[in-house]
């Protein structure tokens, strides 16, 4: 057995924790991020195009 | 009162709907983590088999389930953009690509995290756990060919045509272990019913729902800024105050 299947089995809950719930959580408040941040680039995008609209 | 479904398949009204929806489905998912996961690790026993390991289950097994049903409304959403033409549809479809991703991706992180203590392997190639890799490379395929096409319309067409034929691959996900001799264990949920401590199946089923919460409200949240990015030209867009500044 290597290192951290030893460290595994010492600190079952730990491993389970970290490894599953608080990656998981991380994958989600990545995708709310980009969601968010996508969602203002488009809305910038759509300014843009209305003011360069209104120029002409 | 009847309620006129067909107004809601305009991306202007859908757009509003959807904007007032999101936050009741987000908070609703927050709470309903918390709650699962407080069950989850304090109040569901501790498996006589796979000791704390298992506790693993609440977030697999929701992610996996999500990642097929997802699939499905993406592959239905495609089709009735294809057959009928309806914009939203084919927006909606969008949306569900990304979030159905990385929930195969999760299904897959957490199974080996899972498989390493019970099997003494990360991966095994092991007809379910082969099948939801197959899934997860169908919604990237999906992905990169709808980017990869500049027209919207032609890349909803060409794209739905792939979602729409890899939808065969959700049954063959679930049924992988019937059909075949595998390593990974038989279905958690069946139709039947389950063997499960009510406490796990409390949890689960309450992870289960919030994953479904979450996904919803990404996925409204989504399609939010695919229908802006379309309709860009549109007076109605012109005329948001979030658009007005």
């Amino acid at each position: 057995m290597n290192g951290l299947d030893i460290w595994m089995r010492e600190n079952p809950l730990t491993y389970v924790w970290l490894g599953s719930y608080a990656f998981a959580l991380l994958i989600f408040a990545v995708e709310i991020v980009l969601v968010r941040h996508k969602r203002n680039l488009t809305l910038e995008q759509i300014r843009l195009l209305r003011e360069a609209g209104e120029e002409d | 009162m009847a309620i006129n479904w067909f107004k809601y398949s305009a991306p202007s009204t859908f757009y509003a709907l959807a904007g007032k929806l999101i936050p009741w489905f987000a908070i609703s998912a927050a709470m309903m983590f918390a709650v699962g996961l407080y069950i989850g690790f304090f109040v569901a026993p501790v498996d006589y088999q796979q000791g704390e390991f298992y506790r693993i289950i609440f977030i697999h097994v929701p992610a996996s389930i999500l990642s097929m049903f997802l699939y499905l409304v993406m592959a239905g959403y495609a089709a009735l953009g294809l057959i009928f033409n309806t914009r939203l549809s084919a927006m909606m479809a969008t949306a569900i690509a990304p979030t159905g991703a990385l929930f195969a991706f999760i299904s897959l992180w957490t199974g080996a995290l899972w498989g390493k203590p019970m099997w003494g392997a990360w991966w095994v190639w092991d007809a379910r756990l082969t099948s939801e890799l197959i899934l997860l490379f169908l919604y990237l395929g999906y992905m990169a060919l709808h980017s990869s096409i500049d027209d919207p319309r032609r890349a909803d067409r060409a794209s739905a045509l792939l979602a729409i034929v890899g939808s065969v691959n959700v049954p063959i996900i679930y049924f992988s272990v019937k059909w075949w001799n595998t390593l990974h264990q038989g279905s958690t949920i069946k139709f039947s019913g389950t063997t499960m401590h009510v406490a796990m199946q409390q949890a689960m089923f309450i992870m289960l729902a919030a994953c479904w919460l979450y996904a919803i409200a990404v996925v409204l949240a989504r399609v939010r800024s695919v229908i802006l990015e379309r309709e860009r030209q549109t007076k109605w867009v012109a005329e948001l105050p979030e658009v007005r500044g």
